[in-house]
This record gives structure tokens, sequence and C-alpha cells, in this order.
């Protein structure tokens, strides 16, 4: 192989949403955060000199989290399916590309939150016999996520031995 | 035993009888500390009646270890192993013969002495509670015991006839065989090493409990208080050091005595081992997805290495001992073991491994440095002596050590059956795993990386560990290996840049 090689994305991305849905949590992160160290600045006067500028600086980097995390993961979160293998890309800093072959899905789960809930979005977990193997399709929007829980679990039952 | 043998519906059989014995006497050894400690602090005050109140204490506790032999029931049907325990809270556990992963046997002291074993039956799923993955016979005679081995872990016998018997062990071929030359690893495992400590520390302890000065044996003390401090000091490293020489090669012998690993016809790999308490474990070649050699930083001094099985069932990295192969042994021997088990000559392990690009020292280097620099820098402003910053700052050399070691240690091939990997920082990890074994792949890249254009490519698999990684490889080089190890996985996937235009490998085709 002479000739330089690297992974193509996947074909399709993640629902548009997921960025509201993961700038949602980024918020109640940050918030995590900041609001103690406010708490500490307005009971106790005596650390104001440098409980202050500690909190501009989270505030900034936190600022930036939120503005710069939910588009970047956006742009990396992808997935397809073939006949043969479920592909995805997930991450955002350091990122991840995750394949698995029809023929070793052992389950497939959905799972929505109270966050996804509110912004019609999915969570699509598909597991194979490796404890390490597991493929999160994260920010599916709902009804894709439906069809393509049905897709796989119908394609897997038709695969027989135990997928080890 | 016709009974069990019977096809149908086969009767329910109780343990060996002898546990009416066997049950009582273990556990009054391990109320033996108990009893000790409530005679002992009771000297003087009552003794009778401390006495009387143990003994009541004791039979009760006898008393309920044999009413489990009356409660406990056992059959081996065509489908299914039942245990039926319990009088006022019944319970029936079953295990599908299908979804059989190991059968071990083991025997401790006591149970030797009345000839017989404790059958532990597992399925290796990774369920939640013990009691889902195990089934435990605690004890049936040694020869029913083998007998059930044999036919548990017989893929034929599902439904057929009884064909186990003599046939079955004389067709064994012997794969490895303890040599007794090997003790010298003995004091080379970290293991051992922490349970002589934890022996010595329970010993030093217990004297004095009872009172005895463990340093005023036959005057001692006296003299050692006229030498210099350390002269003192050294004689405690010198009996410090020769109770963990001395203790660790006790028990390298009490666990590897005997230890023989052979394969058994109809697929099984059998290790044998144990002095006090004989352990068998059983394997099925055909859960076996490869081996990893694995050379601790003390083995690797020795030029020593263990052999481990990668295979399913086992659960978790390194099955938790159950996988292991070959007890410490020289690093050729691990390597042949490895190329017995896997059927291979040579063996993949010991295949001449490609280099990882020098990116990967550099990554190695920053990453065992950088944390040195900045806590000895951070300790310069901190108020303490200045002193305790340079030695930080001393330690520099050891982490660049590690680096160097670490980045020689990275490497990868390819085998015609095999993906092999290495990589670890003192303790050194080599998998060969089977190509067929992969189920999928994970490529990830950090941001700096993606700067070094590396990434670590993880070849996920449902034995051991879950995952093997070959890390910090060029990307072109580690797609590339992926690909070739599972044909048509990963291929659609990757772009090949053929003069400017990319094409994946189907649509060049």
């Amino acid at each position: 192989m002479s000739e330089p090689l690297r992974l193509r994305p996947p074909r399709h991305r993640v629902s548009r949403r997921a960025i509201i849905w993961w700038s949602t949590q980024a918020a109640a992160e940050v918030a995590a955060v900041l609001v103690p160290l406010v708490i500490g600045i307005l009971a106790w006067a005596d650390a104001r000199p440098w409980l202050i500028p500690g909190t501009v600086a989270v505030a900034i980097i936190g600022l930036g989290y939120l503005l710069v995390m939910p588009r970047w993961r956006f742009r990396v979160h992808r997935w397809e399916t073939t006949d043969d293998a479920v592909y995805t890309s997930a991450g955002w800093i350091s990122q991840q590309w995750r394949v698995a072959p029809m023929s070793r899905i052992q389950t497939v789960d959905t799972e929505r939150g109270p966050l996804q809930q509110l912004f019609g979005l999915a969570t699509v977990t598909v597991t194979t016999a490796s404890a390490a193997g597991a493929l999160r399709l994260a920010g599916l929007d709902r009804a894709v996520a439906n069809d393509l829980v049905e897709r796989l679990t119908e394609t897997t039952q038709a695969t027989p031995g135990d997928a080890t | 035993m016709t009974a069990v043998m019977a096809p149908g519906e086969p009767d329910w059989q109780r343990l060996n009888p002898w546990m009416l014995a066997v049950t009582p006497l273990r556990q009054l050894a391990g109320l033996l500390p108990v009893i000790a400690v409530v005679v002992v602090i009771g000297i003087g005050q009552d003794v009778g009646g401390r006495i009387y109140s143990v003994l009541v204490g004791v039979l009760v506790v006898m008393f309920t270890g044999m009413l489990r032999w009356f409660t406990t029931r056992y059959r081996i049907t065509s489908e299914r192993v039942e245990l039926r325990t319990g009088l006022v809270f019944r319970s029936t556990r079953s295990v599908a013969r299908d979804r059989i992963r190991s059968v071990d046997v083991t025997a401790g002291p006591i149970h030797r002495l009345f000839q017989l074993s404790v059958v532990k039956i597992g399925t290796g799923e990774r369920a939640e509670r013990r009691e889902a993955r195990e089934l435990t016979l605690d004890a049936i005679s040694a020869a029913e015991a083998d007998r059930v081995r044999q036919r548990l872990l017989d893929p034929l016998d599902v439904g057929g006839p009884d064909r186990s018997g003599a046939t079955v062990a004389s067709a064994a071929t012997e794969l490895a065989a303890l040599s007794w030359s090997w003790l010298r690893f003995a004091p080379l495992t970290v293991s051992s090493l922490v349970a002589v400590v934890a022996v010595a520390g329970a010993v030093g302890q217990l004297i004095n409990d009872v009172g005895a000065n463990a340093v005023d044996v036959g005057g001692v003390r006296e003299k050692l208080t006229m030498a210099p401090l350390w002269v003192g000091i050294a004689a405690f490293a010198v009996l410090v050091l020769m109770i963990a020489l001395g203790g660790s090669a006790l028990i390298f012998i009490e666990a590897w005595w005997g230890f023989t690993l052979v394969r058994e016809l109809g697929g099984t790999l059998r290790i044998r081992r144990g002095l006090f308490t004989t352990r068998s474990v059983s394997l099925e070649e055909r859960r076996l997805r490869g081996v990893e050699v694995v050379e601790s930083p003390l083995l690797r001094v020795g030029r020593g290495a263990r052999t481990v099985a990668v295979a399913t069932g086992l659960g978790g990295r390194r099955g938790h001992g159950r996988g292991t192969l070959l007890p410490p042994a020289p690093r050729s021997e691990a390597h042949r073991v490895s190329g017995a088990v896997l059927a291979e000559d040579p063996s993949p392990t010991a295949t001449t491994l490609r280099r990882h690009p020098l990116v990967a020292l550099r990554r190695r280097l920053v990453r065992a440095t950088v944390p040195v620099l900045v806590a000895s820098a951070a300790l310069w402003l901190a108020p303490v002596p200045s002193w305790v910053a340079w030695a930080v700052l001393g330690l520099l050399p050891v982490a660049v050590l590690v680096a160097l070691d670490a980045y020689r240690n990275l490497g990868h091939a390819l085998t015609s059956r095999y993906l092999v990997t290495r990589h670890g920082a003192g303790v050194r990890g080599t998998v060969a795993l089977q190509r067929a074994g992969v189920i999928g792949w994970t490529v990830s890249q950090s941001l700096l990386q993606r700067r070094t254009g590396l990434i670590t490519v993880t070849a996920t698999t449902a034995a051991g560990s879950g995952g093997y990684s070959v890390i910090d490889v060029e990307t072109a080089e580690g797609l590339a290996v992926a690909e070739q190890a599972v044909p048509g996985l990963l291929e659609p996937f990757v772009l090949h840049e053929v003069d400017g235009v990319a094409h994946t490998l189907g649509s060049t085709a």
C-alpha cells in the first residue's frame, strides 16, 4: 500500500437538533462549576482578589466550550449502515471511528433521556459480544432511530450463531 | 451412577456422603481462631461457661453444615445441569449445557483427605449476579468429578449416550510441564511478594499478640543495640529478603506443583496444578481466540514471561488468573507454549514485529517528562524545602528510560492467521489474536495524534479484555493492517488515494 489511506466519514449526519441538546448539556456542566464560584464570591469577601479573576477565567473557558463543542461534535458525529456493517464516527477533540459487522451484533438498544425527549432525539446503542465494542449513535432524530433499530433488529435476527 | 447416564430424565443425586464430615471439619478449621480468641481472652473468668457457649456455637455450625448435605441435590440431564439447595428457602439453579464454557475441578487438603473434588461449572457470561454465571457442586468424589467434567465438556455428548472414560485421558498430548528451574522466577512475581509481605505481617502481628518480643529471641536485641544502626538495618533487610525469597518459593511450589498443560481429545486444553489444593482448569479450544505473553517488569529482568489464554467466557482481561496457561517461565518457553497452544510453529507471539514511527517516541517522552517537570516547578514555588523539588527533578532520567522502554515495546505484525500487537510501559504484553476472532474495529485519534498523523487501531473481540490495540501507528499503516487482517470489514470505509483521487477499494475494483 504505497498510496496514503484514510477513513472516509460515514454518510449520514445526526439530527441538527443534537447541537441544541449538546449545548444544553454543556450549559448545565458549565453552570455546575460557575454557580459555586459565584456564591463563593458573594459570600467570602476576603477571597475576592483571587476568586474573581479565577471565576472570570473559568467563565471564558466555559463559554468557549459551550460555543465550540456542540458544533464541533455535530461535524464529527456521523453514522452509516451497509448490508454488512454499521459504521460510526464520534468525538470532538479526540475522535473514534467504529465498525461492527451485522453478523456480530447482539443487541440494539434505544435510550431517550429527558433532554433528548424534549428535543425529539434518541441514542441507539449497538452492542457486539466484545466488552469494548459498543457503538453509540447519539443524537439521532427519533423517527430515524426507530427505523434504524427496526432494520438492525431484523438483520441481526436473521443471522445464526451466538456472534462470538 | 447409572442413573446419571441413563437417557431421559435422570434421578436427582446427592453430594458425596463424606461431605457430612468435610463440611463441619472445614467450618471448624475456619472457626479455630474465633474459638481460640474466645477461650484465651476469657482466661481466669468463668472458663467453664465460655467453653460451654463455644461448644454450643460449634455444634450449631456443624449441624447446619450437615443439613446442607441433606437438602442439596443435583442432576445432569441431556440438556441442563440442575442444583437444588435449601430447606426453608429452596432454590433451584439450572444451567443449559450448551451454555457451559468452563468446568473447573478443585480440591483443598480436607477434600483430598476424603478423595473429593469441588466442581465449578461456569457459563462465562458477563452477568451481574455471580449465581447466574456459576454452579458449584461441593463436593463429589474425585472420580465422579472427572466423569462429570469430561461429559460436560464433550460437545458430542449432549443428548447422546455416555462415551466418557479412560480413552479420553490417554489420548491427551502434553504441551507443557513444570520444570523446577522455573523456581528462580518465583521471587520475581509481584503477587507472590505481596502475599509474602502480607503473611509476614500477619505472623509478626500474631507473635506480638502472643506477647513474645519478635526481635528479642535469644538476646538478639542486646547484641543489636551495641552494634551501629546500619548493621541493624542491614540485618533487618536481609531477614526480610530471606523471608521474601523463601516465602515466594513456597507459594510457587504450592501453586504450581505437578503443573501440566495438555490438549485432550475433543479440543480441550487442561491445566492441572497444586500441591495441597489441586486445581484443574479446562478450556475449550473453540473458545480460544489467541494468547498473550505477559512480561511483568521484574520478570523481564530475569528474561521470564507468562502465557495467558485469550478466550471467551473467562471473564475479563487475563481471566483473573483462570486463563493462565503457563507459570512464570523462561521467555522462550512462554513463546513455545503459545505456539503449541495455537498449533502454530513458530509461535505468532515470537514474530518479528514492525516498529512504530519515531513520533510515537516523542509522544512517550513528552508524556513521561512533562508531569515530572511540572511537579518539580510547582514544588519550587510551594513552601517546601528546595531539595524536594530537586529530588522530583531527579526522577527525570527514570521517566526518560520508561518512555524509551514503552516505545521499544510498541510493535505489530500480521501472520497468516494472527494479528500480533505488543505494547506496555513496564508490563509488556504481546498478544496474538486470531484474525477470524476479530468482530469489529475501533480507530481512535486524539488531537495530538491527529497533528502527528498517528492513530490507535483496536481490534474488538469477544474474548479477553474485549479489545486489543495497535497503539500509535501511522494512519496509512494502521488502516492497511486492519484492512488486511479482516478482509471486507473496514475496506468499504477506507479511501485509497491514487493520483490525487480518493477511492475505496470496492469502487476501484
